[in-house]
């Protein structure tokens, strides 16, 4: 199976509630809070696609596209 | 998403606090379901009353948000009515175990097939901040200035000893293992408890000084590790999760059908 590759983090900014956890445990660093509390991804490029932000965020807020 | 065609997404954002531990139990638990392909008409999900019980309100199956406690009595009666639907039964600690204790430990005596879900967040969020049951010595509460003198129930200890026939437990922490624990305790057939650590920041955080959402979460990873791993032998205080009971015993709603056809003979 090839590896997924990165095509585009969906954030609901209408849900996001800004509590971070996504942030802390990305193992990549991928994700950062703006300055409104909400997530976004600043850098795409080191993103694994492990998914583990769209698995744990608490507000269903983060989705992780990825083609193969 | 795929997960969004069980939501009911007109009631969201949900009314959870920020990094409220109940959030990934809805998203684990929605995980579980999708994996297994169940369809939105073959879930019953019942709760009483409590943040964590808010939880029917955000999902599109058959849902019924009842009184504080009494969930599985409800759910016992909807599943000896309609025994080929699947039962959820999330609750929270003080909703499970205070006063909704003596449905618990019957309805694991009784081996009915439901899947309850305690999520522990050792508070009552919803009312802001009294101790529960699983609060544990030494936490401080609304109604333990002090700190508490009670130490917890072992909710999986009780659950064993009632009778449940399948008994986990995991953290908001660990996702992947909550998606496969759930579906793991859905298939099963018999009472199935899941205990699941899930951060209250609100209250029981901002009490105890134990930081925010992320620190929580930290917390539970430190604290916890696989059932019988060599870091627990070193280290008795870490809290074991997995799966540590699962077998087989007549289910409550299979022995009352035979029941029924026996009491039916020659009519
Ligand atoms: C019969 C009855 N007693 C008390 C209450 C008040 N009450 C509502 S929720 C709750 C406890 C909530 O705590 P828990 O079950 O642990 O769930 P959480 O809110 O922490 O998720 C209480 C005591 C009630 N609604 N009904
Ligand atoms: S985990 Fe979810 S709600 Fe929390 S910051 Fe990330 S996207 Fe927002
Ligand atoms: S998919 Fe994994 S690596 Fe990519 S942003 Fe999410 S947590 Fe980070
Ligand atoms: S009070 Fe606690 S349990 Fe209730 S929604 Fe807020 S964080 Fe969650």
């Amino acid at each position: 199976m090839a590896k997924p590759k990165l095509e585009k983090h969906h954030i609901n900014n209408d849900w996001c509630k800004g509590c971070g956890i996504c942030v802390a445990l990305c193992p990549k660093k991928v994700l950062e809070l703006d300055d409104h509390e909400k997530v976004s991804a600043l850098r795409p490029q080191d993103c694994i696609c492990c998914k583990l932000c769209e698995l744990r965020c608490p507000d269903l807020a983060i989705e992780v596209e990825t083609k193969e | 998403m795929a997960l969004k065609a069980y939501l009911r997404e007109r009631f969201f954002p949900h009314l959870w606090c920020p990094g409220c531990g109940h959030g990934t139990v809805l998203n684990g638990l929605l995980q579980a379901i999708e994996k297994m392909g169940l369809s939105r008409n073959e879930i019953v999900m019942v709760s009483g009353i409590g943040c964590s019980s808010r939880i029917t309100g955000y999902v599109d199956f058959h849902t019924l948000h009842t009184i504080h406690g009494r969930a599985l009595a409800f759910a016992t009666g909807v599943k000896m009515a309609r025994p080929e639907l699947n039962l959820i039964v999330p609750m929270g600690d003080g909703d499970a175990l205070a006063i909704g204790g003596n449905h618990f430990i019957h309805a694991a005596r009784r081996n009915i097939d439901i899947t309850a879900i305690v999520m522990n967040n050792r508070i009552y969020g919803m009312t802001g901040g009294q101790f529960s049951p699983l609060s544990g010595e030494d936490v401080r509460a609304t109604t333990a200035p002090y700190l508490t003198i009670d130490p917890g129930f072992d909710v999986v200890e009780l659950s064993k000893a009632a009778g449940a026939t399948f008994v986990a437990r995991t953290t908001t922490f660990h996702i992947k293992q909550m998606a496969d624990i759930i579906q793991q305790a859905i298939l099963h057939e018999g009472f199935s408890v899941v205990e699941i650590f899930s951060q209250c920041p609100t209250y029981f955080g901002r009490k105890n000084k134990a930081g925010d959402a992320v620190d929580m979460i930290a917390y539970y990873k430190e604290n916890t590790t696989p059932i019988g791993s060599k870091a627990k032998k070193e280290n008795p205080n870490l809290i074991e999760r997995g799966i540590f009971v699962q077998n087989e015993k007549p289910e409550y709603c299979n022995q009352y059908e035979q029941l029924v056809q026996k009491a039916m003979k020659g009519r």
